[in-house]
C-alpha cells in the first residue's frame, strides 16, 4: 500500500518543508529535499506502472472517510489502474526533470525555495486529480493544478503582466471549471453518487433517459459529458478557452514545459479517456469534442505560424497537439489520444526546457527577431531543439510520428463527417506544425546573428542540470512512441477496464486497415511543411515579409490570434467592468453603502445626538420623565383592559 | 389604684403576646444578622478609633462580605420562610446574595487606592458599603411588601451618602443630592403602590397577594399598584424611561462608588424584581410581561443609541448599564424558567465584566489627576499592553462577541426570548447590540490605533491588578468552563418559579 500511496504524498511533504520553511532553508536544501522526494516519486511510480501494466495488479485503496451527509458520501482513496499508471508515470517523470532543470535555469531567482515548494505541489495536487476515485477527488485535484498554475504563473510577482496572466489564467479556468462542477453536480443528481464505479456502472442504464429543463427534453449523458467537456476545455485551452494558455508563458520556463505542456494542460484529455464509460453513451457529445479538437489543432497552428516569441510558438502548438488528443478521444480513439499526450509530454517538455535553454543563453530574450546564428555555438541545445522538432512535426520513427499518425488514422477511420473534418485539419494543421516548428528553428539558430555583440558573447551551453534532462527527455522524445505503441495495438489488452470503447466506436480497430496513403499523408504533410520552412526561412528569407505585405489581412488575423483576446475583451471583459464599475458607484457606493451602513450609521449618530439632549442634567426633568413613563403605562393598560 | 390597674392590664396583654408569638426561626436569615451585628460592632470602632484605621476597615469590611458568601453557602437553606412570612431564604436569593456580596467586596478592595487618593478616606465609607449590602441582601430575601421597602430603603440611604461621599467635589454632591431627590420620588412610588396592592388585595405578603390574583381576581387597582411597584423597582435597575439619573450620577459619583453601583444595587433590585414578578405576581403575567417588553426595548435602544456621543468613559458605561438591564429584561419577559436563567447568567457575566471595565477606569489616572475621557486611552496598547488587552477583553466581551463571556449572556436570554416566542424582542435584542458593539469597538480602536498620548501613571497597584486578571480570565476564558454558573443559575431559576 505504501508503495501507492507513497509517490502522491512525497511531492507534498516536500512542498511543505520547502514551502513552510523557505525563510530557513537554504537555495541548496530546498532544492535537495524538494528533488529527492520527487525523485523517488517518480522511481516509484515506475515501479507501479510496471506493477499496474505488466503484471496488471490493480488497485483500488480507500484512505479515509471524505464527506458523508445524507445520500452524499464521499470517501478518499486512490484508484491506480492503467490509465493512471501512465499519468502517474508521465507525471512524476517529468516533473522530477523539471525540477532538476529548475536547479540551473532558476539559479539566479531570489525565491528557490518558494518556487520548489509551487512545482511539488502542483505534482502533489496532478498527482492527485489522476489517482482520484471520484469526481469530487478530481475536481479537488483539478483546483489544486490550477490553484498551482496560478501560482507559478505569477511567480515573478513583481512584474504587473505576470499577474495580469495569473489572473487571467485563473479567471478563463472559472469559466470552464463552472462547466465542470455543474457536470458534477449533475452527475450527482443522476446516479446519487459520484463514484468513479458506480457511475460508470449505472452509465448504460441512465443512457437514453431525458430530462427536462426550461421547457426543452435533453438527453442526461448528453448534457453531464457536454458539461464535463467544458471544464476540459478550459484545462486543456480548447478552442474558445485557450487565450489564458498564451500568457500563461509569462512564468518562469520550466513551469511551462511541467504545467502549460507536459502535464496540466493534459488533465481535460485524461479526464475525457476516464470518462469513457459515459462519454461512449454520448455520441452528440463525442462530436463536440471532435469539432473542438479539430478546430483548436487547426486555428492554434495557423496562429503559431506568425508569432514572434519562441515560448508563444510552442505554447500555441501545444493548443494544437492537445487539439489533436481530443479529437482522438471524439472519435473513441481514447488510447491514442493518451498515447499521443505521453510522447507529447515528452517532446514538447523537451522542447520548452529547448527554448527554455536558448532564452538563458541569449540573456532572457525571448523574440526570435533578436535571435539567429547561435546553433555553433549551443550545439547540444541545437540537436535538443531538432529531436524535439522532429518529433512534434511526426517525422517517421520519432515518437509523433506512432502517436499523430494513429490519430489521424482513428480519425479517418472514423468514417462520420466530423471524422473526415478532424482528419482533414489534422493533416493541414501536421504540414503547419512541421512549417512553423523549423521556422522557430531556423529563425532561432540560423542565419545572422540579429541580437546585440553584448548579448552574443555571452551566449553559452546550458549548466549539466539543464542539458542532462534535457539529453533524457530527447531519449523519450525519441523512444516513447516505440515503447508504448502497445497502447494503441490492436494486439494487445493494454488499459485493460480503464478505458472503455462501445464494440460500435471501432475507428481506433479500423485505423490500423486504412488504405496506404492515409498513412502515409501525414508524413508527406510533414516533409512538405519542413521544405516550405527551409525554402522561406533559409533560402529565400525576403519571402515571408512579402508574403505577409501581399495577404497581409491574413497575416493579421493569424498573428492577433484570430482576434480572440479583441473579441473577448469587446464582449465580455468590457461589458463586465462596466457592470461593476456601476454596480460599485451606483449600486453598492450610492444605494447599498448609502442607505445601509453609511444611511444607517448616520441615522444612528442623529438618533444619539437627540438621545443625549434629554438628558438636560436637571432633576425636575428627569422626574418628569419618570412620571411621564408611570402615567403612560397606566393609560396604556387603562385602555387595554377596557 | 388606676396605676395598678393600669399594670395588671399592661400585665395581661403583655402575657398574652408572650405566649401568642413565639421566637422566630433565626437562622435562615443569619447572614443579615451576622452582617448587620458586624456593621455595627465596626461602627463603633470607627468611631472611636477614627479615619486612622479606614485602610484596615476596608479590608475586614471585604473579608466580611467573603464571610457572608461563606455563611449562605454553607447553611444552604432551600425555601424557608421566617419572621412571620416577612423573610424568605431560597436557591435563587441564595445565588443572587452570593454575586452582591462578591461584588461589592471586589469594589471594595478595587477602591482603596482611590479612597486613599482622592481624599475619601473616611471610616464610613467601608461601612456604608457594608450596611448597604446588608440592605440589598434583605430585599433580595424580603417576603413581603414592607420588609422588601425596609431593605431597599437601608440600601438606598446608604447608597446616597456614598454618592456624595467626595464632599468637596461639586460633581460628587450634585449625583448624591439627585440621587436622592428622585430616590425618594421612587420609594414614593413604591410605597404608593404597595399601598394599592394591599387595598385591593388586603395583604402586603407575597403569599396573600398571590393567592388573591391567582383566584382570578386582578382588579384594576391592583394592576396600577403592580405598575407603580414594577416602575420603582426599574428605577432601581435604571431602566428606561426610569433611568434618567444613572448617567449624571454614574459620573459624578467617585469612580469606585459608581463601580459599586453598576454591580451590587443593579443586581439586588433585578433579583427583587424577578422574585416580585415571578412570586406574587405570576398570575399577572400577561399584564407585566407588557411592560416589561417595552421597557427591556426602550432600554436596549438607549443603551444604545445614546452610548454613541459619550466622551466620558463612565457615562458611557453608564449607558452601557442601561442597554444590559434591557438585555436581562428580556429573558425576565420570557417570564419562563429558562429566561429566568438568561437573566441569571447574565447578571453573573454583566458583573464580572462591569468590575473589569471599572477596574480599568480606576487605572486611567494621569500625573496623579484621574481621568476620564475616552480619548485619553488612545495608544494604551503602545504605553501599557497588558491592560490594553483585558481592557479590549471586557469591551468585545460587552459587544457581545463570541467567544467571550458576553456573548453568552446574550445567547442566553436572546434563546429564551425566542423559544418563549417573543422573536421580535430578540431581533431587536440582536439589532440594538449591533449598534452597541460599534461604540465598544470604537474604544478598542482608539485603544490599538490611536496615536498614543502620555502613558497612565505606573505602576497599577497590586489590587485592582489582581481584580482585573480575574474579571479579565473569567470573561476570557468563560466558555472553556461554564457549568457552574450555568447550571447554578438552572438550579437559581428552578427554585423560584412555582
Amino acid at each position: 500500500m505504501a508503495l501507492y500511496v507513497l509517490p502522491i504524498f512525497l511531492p507534498l511533504i516536500g512542498s511543505l518543508i520547502s514551502g513552510v520553511l523557505c525563510r530557513k532553508l537554504s537555495d541548496r536544501q530546498a532544492q535537495v529535499i524538494t528533488c529527492l522526494l520527487m525523485g523517488t516519486s517518480a522511481a516509484l511510480s515506475i515501479v507501479i506502472f510496471h506493477n499496474v501494466i505488466l503484471d496488471g495488479n490493480i488497485q483500488q485503496i480507500k484512505l479515509f472517510d471524505w464527506i458523508s451527509s445524507g445520500s452524499f458520501y464521499v470517501d478518499w482513496s486512490i484508484r491506480i489502474d492503467e490509465l493512471t499508471a501512465v499519468m502517474m508515470f508521465v507525471v512524476t517523470s517529468v516533473s522530477f526533470l523539471v525540477h532538476i532543470y529548475s536547479i540551473g535555469y532558476m539559479s539566479h531567482d531570489a525565491h528557490i525555495p518558494r518556487f520548489f515548494s509551487y512545482l511539488s505541489l502542483f505534482t502533489f495536487f496532478m498527482l492527485a486529480l489522476v489517482t482520484s476515485d471520484n469526481f469530487l477527488q478530481l475536481f479537488f485535484g483539478w483546483e489544486g493544478v490550477g490553484l498551482a498554475s496560478y501560482l507559478l504563473i505569477g511567480f515573478w510577482f513583481k512584474k504587473p503582466t505576470a499577474n495580469a496572466a495569473a489572473i487571467k489564467a485563473f479567471v478563463v479556468n472559472r469559466v470552464g471549471d463552472f462547466g465542470f462542477a455543474l457536470g458534477i453536480l449533475a452527475i450527482f443528481l443522476t446516479f446519487d453518487s459520484v463514484s468513479y464505479d458506480i457511475v460508470f456502472n449505472a452509465a448504460p442504464d441512465i443512457s437514453g433517459t431525458n430530462f427536462v429543463f426550461l421547457g426543452h427534453s435533453f438527453d442526461v449523458l448528453t448534457v453531464i459529458c457536454i458539461l464535463l467537456f467544458v471544464g476540459a476545455m478550459g484545462k486543456s485551452a480548447q478552442f474558445l478557452l485557450h487565450t489564458w494558455l498564451l500568457d500563461a508563458m509569462e512564468g518562469p520556463t520550466p513551469v511551462s514545459a511541467l504545467i502549460h505542456a507536459a502535464t496540466m494542460v493534459t488533465a481535460g484529455v485524461f479526464m475525457v479517456a476516464r470518462c469513457s464509460p459515459i462519454f461512449e453513451f454520448a455520441p452528440i457529445a463525442l462530436s463536440v469534442v471532435t469539432f473542438f479538437g479539430a478546430t483548436t489543432a487547426i486555428f492554434a497552428a495557423t496562429v503559431a505560424l506568425t508569432q514572434n516569441d519562441i515560448k508563444r510558438v510552442i505554447a500555441y502548438s501545444t493548443c494544437s497537439q492537445l487539439g489533436y488528443m481530443f479529437f482522438a478521444c471524439g472519435v473513441s480513439a481514447y488510447s491514442a489520444g493518451i498515447f499521443h499526450l505521453t510522447t507529447h509530454a515528452f517532446f514538447k517538455a523537451l522542447l520548452f526546457l529547448g527554448s527554455g535553454a536558448v532564452i538563458h543563453a541569449m540573456s532572457d530574450e525571448q523574440d526570435m527577431r533578436k535571435m539567429g546564428g547561435i546553433w555553433k555555438m549551443i550545439p547540444l541545445t541545437y540537436v535538443m531543439m531538432w529531436i524535439g522538432s522532429l518529433a512534434l512535426a511526426g517525422v517517421p520513427f520519432f515518437s509523433g510520428f506512432f502517436s499523430k499518425d494513429i490519430i489521424l488514422e482513428s480519425a479517418f477511420a472514423a468514417e462520420t463527417g466530423l471524422g473526415q473534418y478532424a482528419f482533414w485539419l489534422g493533416i493541414l494543421a501536421a504540414a503547419l506544425t512541421a512549417l512553423y516548428s523549423w521556422r522557430l528553428i531556423i529563425l532561432t539558430f540560423h542565419g545572422k546573428p540579429r541580437a546585440d555583440e553584448k548579448v552574443m558573447a555571452h551566449v553559452h551551453e546550458s549548466p549539466k542540470t539543464m542539458t542532462i534532462p534535457l539529453v533524457l527527455l530527447a531519449l523519450g522524445a525519441i523512444l516513447s512512441g516505440y515503447f508504448l505503441l502497445p497502447m494503441v495495438s490492436e494486439y494487445h489488452d493494454f488499459w485493460g477496464t480503464s478505458i472503455l470503447v462501445l464494440p460500435e466506436h471501432s475507428a481506433l480497430h479500423d485505423a490500423h486497415h486504412v488504405a496506404f496513403w492515409v498513412k502515409a499523408l501525414p508524413t508527406i504533410a510533414a516533409v512538405i511543411g519542413i521544405g516550405l520552412a527551409y525554402y522561406l526561412y533559409m533560402f529565400r528569407p525576403d519571402l515571408p515579409p512579402k508574403i505577409a505585405k501581399t495577404f497581409r489581412p491574413l497575416y493579421l488575423f493569424s498573428y492577433n490570434k484570430w482576434y480572440f483576446d479583441e473579441l473577448y475583451n469587446y464582449c465580455f471583459i468590457k461589458p463586465a467592468k462596466y457592470l461593476g464599475y456601476g454596480l460599485w458607484k451606483q449600486g453598492d457606493k450610492a444605494l447599498i453603502d448609502g442607505i445601509g451602513p453609511d444611511g444607517m450609521a448616520n441615522a444612528a449618530v442623529h438618533i444619539a445626538k437627540r438621545a443625549i439632549k434629554l438628558q438636560s442634567g436637571y432633576v425636575y426633568h428627569y422626574a418628569f420623565a419618570m412620571l411621564v413613563g408611570l402615567a403612560a403605562v397606566i393609560t396604556w393598560f387603562l385602555f387595554s383592559r377596557s | 389604684m388606676i396605676s395598678t390597674l393600669f399594670l395588671t392590664q399592661l400585665q395581661i396583654l403583655i402575657n398574652e403576646a408572650m405566649t401568642e408569638f413565639s421566637a422566630p426561626d433565626y437562622l435562615p436569615a443569619l447572614p443579615e444578622i451576622f452582617l448587620g451585628g458586624i456593621s455595627l460592632i465596626l461602627l463603633t470602632i470607627g468611631v472611636f478609633v477614627g479615619n486612622r484605621i479606614t485602610t484596615l476597615l476596608t479590608w475586614v469590611t471585604s473579608l466580611v462580605l467573603i464571610a457572608a458568601v461563606v455563611i449562605i453557602l454553607s447553611l444552604n437553606i432551600n425555601d424557608q420562610i421566617t419572621f412571620g412570612g416577612l423573610y424568605i431564604a431560597d436557591t435563587f436569593g441564595t445565588f443572587m446574595k452570593c454575586l452582591v456580596l462578591i461584588g461589592g467586596a471586589i469594589t471594595l478592595i478595587m477602591g482603596m487606592s482611590y479612597v486613599k487618593n482622592e481624599g475619601m478616606k473616611r471610616f464610613e465609607f467601608p461601612i456604608l458599603i457594608l450596611f448597604a449590602t446588608t440592605g440589598m441582601l434583605l430585599m433580595i430575601s424580603a417576603n413581603d411588601l414592607i420588609s422588601l421597602y425596609v431593605g431597599l430603603e437601608m440600601q438606598s440611604l446608604a447608597l446616597y451618602i456614598v454618592a456624595a461621599f467626595k464632599r468637596e467635589s461639586i460633581r460628587s454632591t450634585e449625583s448624591g443630592l439627585k440621587y436622592f431627590v428622585l430616590g425618594a420620588l421612587s420609594s414614593g412610588l413604591l410605597l404608593y403602590g404597595a399601598t394599592l396592592v394591599y387595598g385591593f388585595a388586603g395583604g402586603t405578603s407575597y403569599e396573600a397577594i398571590g393567592n388573591i390574583i391567582e383566584s382570578g381576581d386582578l382588579s384594576l387597582g391592583l394592576l396600577i399598584g403592580l405598575v407603580f411597584i414594577a416602575s420603582a423597582l426599574a428605577f432601581k435597575v435604571s431602566a428606561v424611561p426610569f433611568h434618567m439619573w444613572t448617567p449624571d450620577v454614574y459620573e459624578g459619583a467617585p469612580t469606585p462608588v459608581t463601580a459599586f453601583f453598576a454591580a451590587a444595587p443593579k443586581i439586588a433590585a433585578m433579583a427583587v424584581l424577578i422574585r416580585v414578578l415571578i412570586g406574587p405576581f405570576y398570575d399577572a403575567f400577561d399584564q407585566w410581561q407588557q411592560i416589561i417588553i417595552f421597557i427591556s426595548i426602550a432600554s436596549m435602544v438607549l443603551g444604545a443609541f445614546a452610548a454613541i456621543m459619550q466622551a466620558n468613559i463612565k457615562r458611557l458605561l453608564a449607558y452601557s448599564s442601561i442597554g444590559h438591564v434591557g438585555y436581562a429584561l428580556v429573558g425576565l419577559a420570557s417570564g419562563n424558567e429558562e429566561g429566568i436563567r438568561g437573566v441569571i447568567i447574565y447578571l453573573s457575566i454583566y458583573m464580572v465584566m462591569t468590575l473589569g471595565a471599572f477596574g480599568c477606569v480606576l487605572v486611567m489616572r494621569k500625573r496623579g489627576q484621574m481621568i476620564e475621557n475616552i480619548n485619553d486611552l488612545a495608544g494604551l496598547s503602545r504605553s501599557n499592553p497588558p491592560l490594553a488587552l483585558v481592557f479590549s477583553i471586557f469591551l468585545f466581551s460587552m459587544a457581545g462577541i463570541p467567544p467571550l463571556a458576553g456573548f453568552f449572556g446574550k445567547f442566553y436570554v436572546f434563546m429564551s426570548a425566542v423559544n418563549a416566542d417573543l422573536i421580535g424582542l430578540a431581533v431587536i435584542g440582536v439589532l440594538t447590540s449591533v449598534i452597541g458593539a460599534f461604540y465598544y469597538i470604537r474604544i478598542v480602536k482608539i485603544i490599538y490605533f490611536d496615536k498614543p498620548k502620555d502613558s497612565f501613571d505606573k505602576p497599577i497597584n497590586i489590587e485592582i491588578t489582581a481584580t482585573l486578571t480575574l474579571t479579565g480570565i473569567i470573561t476570557a476564558f468563560f466558555f472553556a468552563y461554564p457549568s457552574p454558573i450555568i447550571s447554578g443559575a438552572a438550579i437559581a431559576a428552578r427554585s423560584l418559579l412555582p
